[in-house]
């Protein structure tokens, strides 16, 4: 094998499919051992090989009655102390994952807001073995309430990493011990895994770490604007592009099973909107009409249909399009502007965003089309909708008295929170969980750059998302599998 | 090595699309104001005394109008700049045009493009009222995407919401 011909390599940029994972394994082996012609490839992909990973119970033990638990609807959530010790290296060339690891964990449970780590300089006892029985009583003398304690082993292309979560309190452990097994290039993937089973055990949801986010990285000054789009870790590892920058590119949304992206793009001079395969990069137009433009794609739940924004002869309306077929459908005909549709996870409805009644205000109509319902009615404009994967919320931009803000509201328009306020807040996209919203925020004048910024549906938890530069439009992946 | 291979063949696609493109903000296109090196601009402007040239048709008739924030309704004075833009296109029969609609930065990407469309189509409306053919014309919205100033108060903002008229010779429509 040489290096411009890896076999498969476009199967497993991203997501492998289970079946594949013999076939991955193999090829991973083969490909490590090129290793100056690797480092590209790993930018794209620490993802992958994780997908082959093997998750095997190491101990059966059943949590007791009234486990360590975060309620997340709280009204007040006072983050919970957990101790972390540094994960044991089993072997030699362990010993940079098991820190590395350990460190990532931490990473997530902290910035989730809901965690407060204590540092290793208050332990009283270390964990000299995975194996070795707990001393609960050295570890509820420093008030931690968890302790997550585990060991790597590393050997060539396969590093193991195993986990067991304590409840410190009660004495007991939470759960049983957990292994993941994947390529060196996952070692990020495995800790996500173990700070998503964290996170689950302890709140009773499903966590939001092992996922990825697509946005527009910018360059260059306001008034030429150089956009490409770039797919990162949610934390904002492992960044990789996907576009150069030689046409304005906007919004892209990750389908259901995140293996293809769509966005708007200028290529062809008119904004239309196109779908990318994420492993081959490869991109087709999809609902292309002459002499309109669209723009402002979503993909339906089964990722078959995309409903988007047509405008023709100035005035712009809301379509679907079969991904398969190309078969176009016009669900709105009014001379109002119609746009930012985003469906209901279970593909019955659309929430959508229109200034019929004179100004931008949200509106839900049938996903076939039909009569719409306004749900906004508080001062202001309200624009991006965007429906929470749970169901029961819809994220938005809102307007008012010069402020940005985004926001949320029950699908009825009750409820409406707003979450954060600045000169320029907008474009929410929810976490895999619907408990986090990120979002651009973009400062006044010349300097002001947009950035990503994350916050909790709470409003709790406001914190920018590090990327290598200015950076606006994100839109989160699912949890990857 | 693979990923750099599909880049390669990425930019390639891209690159060709931008060839055929009309899009003046394109690969290399320098700003706003007319004299980008991608697409259409690159036939020179001409002196802007004759009054056949592009130049003067950007200065002199004016290549641009400005809209209320919000509004797509043409003013006065956007109407008699227009009219002037009419009698200079159907005098010069040769030039096509793209009427870029633009909105400044106080909305949303979405909405903001579609705004900028409907300004951008008063603009082709009013042109067509006025005797120029629509074949000539076609319309393209950039949102609050490509501003040309950058400030962040009106004195920036009411010279961005705009609809600027941008010649291209022998390029119909």
């Amino acid at each position: 094998m040489t290096c411009n011909s890896p076999p498969n390599a476009r199967k497993w940029l991203f997501f492998p499919a289970p079946h594949r994972l013999k076939d991955l394994n193999e090829h991973t082996r083969n490909e490590r051992k090129k290793d100056t012609c690797m480092t590209l490839l790993r930018t794209l992909i620490p993802a992958l090989a994780l997908a082959l990973s093997a998750v095997s119970p190491l101990a059966t033990t059943t949590a007791q009655a009234e486990p360590l638990r975060i309620i997340l609807d709280s009204p007040v959530i006072e983050p919970l102390p957990f101790a972390i010790p540094q994960f044991i290296a089993e072997n030699g060339e362990a010993g940079q994952y098991a820190a590395d690891i350990s460190r990532v964990i931490a990473s997530d449970l902290v910035n989730s807001g809901l965690f407060r780590e204590i540092g290793s300089d208050a332990f009283i006892s270390g964990i000299t073995s995975f194996d070795a029985p707990v001393a609960y009583n050295d570890w509820q003398a420093i008030n931690a309430q968890a302790l997550i304690t585990g060991a790597v082993s590393a050997s060539g292309d396969r590093i193991v990493v195993k986990f067991r979560l304590f409840d410190v309190a009660s004495g007991q452990p939470l759960g049983e011990g957990l292994q993941f097994a994947g390529t060196p290039g996952s070692w990020r993937r495995m800790a996500h895994k173990v700070a998503d089973a964290v996170y689950s055990r302890i709140t009773s949801e499903s966590g939001y770490f092992d996922s990825r986010v697509v946005y527009v990285e910018e360059s260059g000054p306001k008034d030429n604007r150089l956009k490409r789009l770039a797919v990162m870790d949610y934390d904002g590892a492992n960044v990789a592009y996907l576009t150069d920058s030689s046409a304005i590119v906007l919004a892209p949304r990750f389908s259901p099973n995140g293996e293809s992206i769509l966005f708007t793009s200028y290529a062809s001079g008119f904004p239309a909107i196109y779908i990318m395969d994420v492993a081959t990069l490869g991109i087709r137009s999809l609902g292309e009409q002459p002499g309109t433009m669209t723009f402002a794609p979503r993909f339906s739940p089964n990722g078959q249909t995309v409903v988007f924004s047509l405008e023709r002869g100035g005035n712009t309306d809301l379509y679907t399009v079969d991904v398969g077929s190309g078969q176009l459908n016009q669900l709105t005909n009014a001379p109002s502007i119609e746009t930012a549709p985003s469906f209901s996870p279970d593909g019955s409805q659309i929430v959508f965003e229109s200034d019929r009644s004179g100004n931008q205000q949200l509106y839900i109509m049938p996903a076939n089309g039909g009569e719409a319902r306004r749900i906004s009615g508080g001062p202001g404009r309200y624009g991006t909708p965007v429906w929470s994967p749970r169901g029961d919320l819809i994220a938005f931009t809102k307007q008012n008295e010069g402020r940005f803000h985004i926001g949320v509201m029950r699908t009825d328009g009750s409820n409406e929170g707003l979450l954060t306020a600045s000169y320029l807040d907008e474009g929410p996209t929810w976490s895999p969980n619907g408990r986090v919203i990120m979002f651009t925020r973009q400062g006044a004048g010349a300097e002001g750059q947009p950035a990503l910024f994350s916050v909790d549906i709470s409003g709790r938890n406001l914190r920018q998302v590090p990327t290598n530069g200015p950076a606006s439009d994100p839109a989160w992946s699912p949890l990857l599998p | 090595m693979a990923y750099t291979t599909k880049a390669l063949m990425l930019m390639a696609v891209l690159g060709l699309a931008a060839c055929n493109n009309p899009d003046r903000y394109g690969a290399g296109g320098g700003p706003g104001d007319g004299t980008g090196a991608g697409g259409i601009q690159t036939g020179g402007l001409g002196d802007a005394s004759d009054p056949r040239s592009v130049a003067y048709f950007n200065q002199t008739v004016g290549d641009r109008v400005l809209f209320a924030v919000d509004q797509s309704t043409l003013s006065d004075q956007a109407r008699a700049t227009l009219a002037g833009q009419a009698q200079w296109l159907n005098t010069n029969s040769d030039y096509a045009v793209i009427i870029e609609g633009h909105a400044d930065e106080q909305g949303t990407r979405e909405y903001n493009l579609a705004l900028g469309a409907r300004r951008a189509s008063a603009v082709q409306d009013f042109l067509i009222s006025q005797g120029v053919a629509a074949s000539r014309m076609r319309t393209v919205s950039y949102g609050k995407e490509r501003p040309v100033e950058v400030c962040s108060d009106e004195s920036c903002f009411s010279r961005n919401r705009r609809a600027v008229t941008v010649l291209s010779i022998g390029a119909g429509a």
